[in-house]
């Protein structure tokens, strides 16, 4: 099955199961919103710390990646990869690459 | 019968549930959603901001006694001599931007039945979500003689960053060469847990430069370094060798401005700046709502996925006052500002909150004017656990260069998130 497809389903699921609208959402707005506090409000940084504003989806899925498999030289991000589930890369990405 | 708009919420149960299925009518007047925040440091300017972000509806107070953030991250860069006041203070003017409402008072009252809050001008202000963020109270009265030598100008704490800060760097200017800084380190849990020992670094970091015969001696509340240990203690052994006494469970009973003493159980400390960092809990307003409810009635117990206390409703705690396994940085404080902002804005529409948030934080730590080490962490909710450290998290056994320009652009970045 596509991923978007299990995700879909995932969320609406979720839906059913808990009868809610908005936590699947709100969830992906906070993780999101807890990078900014490195990497600047709506994710445009000052200084080294890299900016996340505009990120191509694709790019940012798999830098995440490589930041977690240890694959790609890291300061702090190997630490903060390994935190997050592919799902919730997967819904940054599109978070990030959304902003402008 | 005429109904206010609290008890409007009450009978509801969840007023705006009942208002989207359009069976309800709200009163005009107030049919905004209305959240206090009081004090505007990294949770309360953050928490503000997020909630205008997250529910553009909400109307939002965001009340603060002073008008200028000081920040505590990078203050012990200031007593290193690598910042000045000016790079740590920073103005609160664009925060209206957001449609937050700035009041400059302090708060003197909380009725959480009413939900009301006073302040010292008088003012009363309503609220159905109040949020408290007032960080730390220094409890002065725990070490003998503090408060009379802190009223004197001799000793201070600069725990929490302002006018003590620039106090005690003038103080460690004016030492002689060969004089001796005797710190003190409270017993966990304290605000910031590796700040006393990157202030070490910075403090023998400056006397390399302008006194190297002087010397430090931590007096530690603590058995053993309670944060980055490996870190500070790469950083003392490899630039400051032989400068930094540091002694274990040696906590400060006692202080004397007049002959310059420290008293521990064991001996009397002598130096030429003092520098006693009492023991703490939450802010006084958590008091004044009742929310000091842990059992020694010194810090707050929330449901961490919503912050809100788990005695006293509709009133959220978020930042250094809380009580958890998260560390209390400015950091974490921006983080719980966001799990508690999202949660006000899903309960107040009548929708569940996320039951399973996830929060970080990351924290560097200066070990000269050009390395810095770090710790950094993922803390995802679990139920029945609370936050729970993903894999891999931790600290950095080593400072160096590149991190430090790091948290150069780390403190531009967060500030900018408080602030603007």
């Amino acid at each position: 099955m596509h991923k978007k497809t299990i995700l879909m389903l995932g969320g609406f699921i979720g839906l059913a199961f808990s009868g809610i609208t908005g936590a699947a959402d709100m969830h992906t707005e906070v993780i999101a919103s807890t990078c900014m506090s490195c990497h600047g409000p709506g994710g445009k940084s000052q200084g080294k710390i890299p900016s996340l504003t505009g990120l191509h989806k694709d790019h940012f899925v798999k830098v995440m990646t490589e930041f977690k498999a240890g694959t790609r030289a890291s300061s702090v991000m190997k630490r903060l990869a390994n935190g997050y589930t592919e799902a919730e890369i997967e819904a940054m990405g599109d978070y990030f690459a959304s902003l402008k | 019968m005429t109904l206010n708009r609290r008890d409007f919420l009450k009978i509801s149960g969840a007023g705006a549930a009942v208002a989207l299925a359009g069976c309800a009518t709200r009163p005009s007047t107030s049919a905004r959603a209305r959240v206090v925040v009081v004090g505007a440091g990294f949770g309360g300017a953050t928490c503000a901001k997020y909630l205008r972000k997250w529910g553009p509806d909400i109307e939002v107070t965001l009340i603060e006694p002073n008008d200028k953030f000081v920040s505590c991250p990078f203050s012990n860069w200031v007593l290193g001599g690598l910042r000045s006041m000016d790079d740590i203070t920073h103005g609160y003017d664009r925060l209206p931007g957001h449609g937050i409402r700035m009041v400059r008072d302090s708060v003197v009252a909380i009725d959480p039945d009413k939900r009301m809050v006073t302040t010292r001008g008088g003012a009363s202000i309503g609220y159905d979500r109040l949020v408290l963020a007032p960080g730390i109270e220094i409890l002065t009265d725990t070490v003998k003689g503090f408060k009379e030598a802190e009223a004197a100008g001799k000793v201070v704490h600069a725990w929490k960053a302002g006018a003590q800060t620039a106090l005690l760097r003038r103080q460690l200017e004016a030492m002689p060469d060969g004089g001796t800084f005797v710190m003190s380190v409270p017993a966990s849990p304290y605000r910031c847990p590796p700040g006393p020992y990157e202030r070490a670094c910075m403090v023998a970091h400056y006397f390399k430069q302008a006194k190297p015969k002087s010397k430090i001696i931590l007096l530690d509340g603590n058995a053993d370094i309670a944060s980055k240990k490996a870190l500070f203690t790469w950083a003392w052994n490899s630039f400051y060798p032989g400068m930094i006494d540091y002694r274990p469970n040696n906590a400060p009973l006692a202080v004397d401005g007049g002959k310059m003493i420290v008293t521990t159980e064991f001996d009397d400390v002598k130096g030429d700046v003092l520098n006693v960092v009492p023991r703490q809990r939450a802010g006084e307003v958590c008091d004044l709502a009742g929310a000091r409810n842990d059992s020694n009635k010194a810090w707050c117990v929330v449901n961490l996925a919503t912050f809100e206390s788990t005695t006293v409703p509709n009133v959220h705690i978020i930042g250094d006052s809380v009580l958890s396994n998260l560390p209390k940085s400015g950091h974490m404080a921006t983080n719980h500002a966001k799990v508690c902002a999202a949660a006000i804005v899903e309960l107040l529409a009548g929708r569940q909150p996320d039951p399973l948030p996830v929060v970080t934080n990351t924290c560097y730590s200066a070990t000269s004017d050009s390395t810095a080490g770090y710790v950094a962490n993922v803390y995802r909710f679990e139920a029945g656990k609370g936050y729970v450290s993903a894999p891999e998290g931790g600290a950095t056994a080593k400072g160096d260069e590149s991190n430090f320009v790091f948290a150069e652009s780390w403190s531009k970045n967060i500030w900018a998130e408080v602030l603007s």
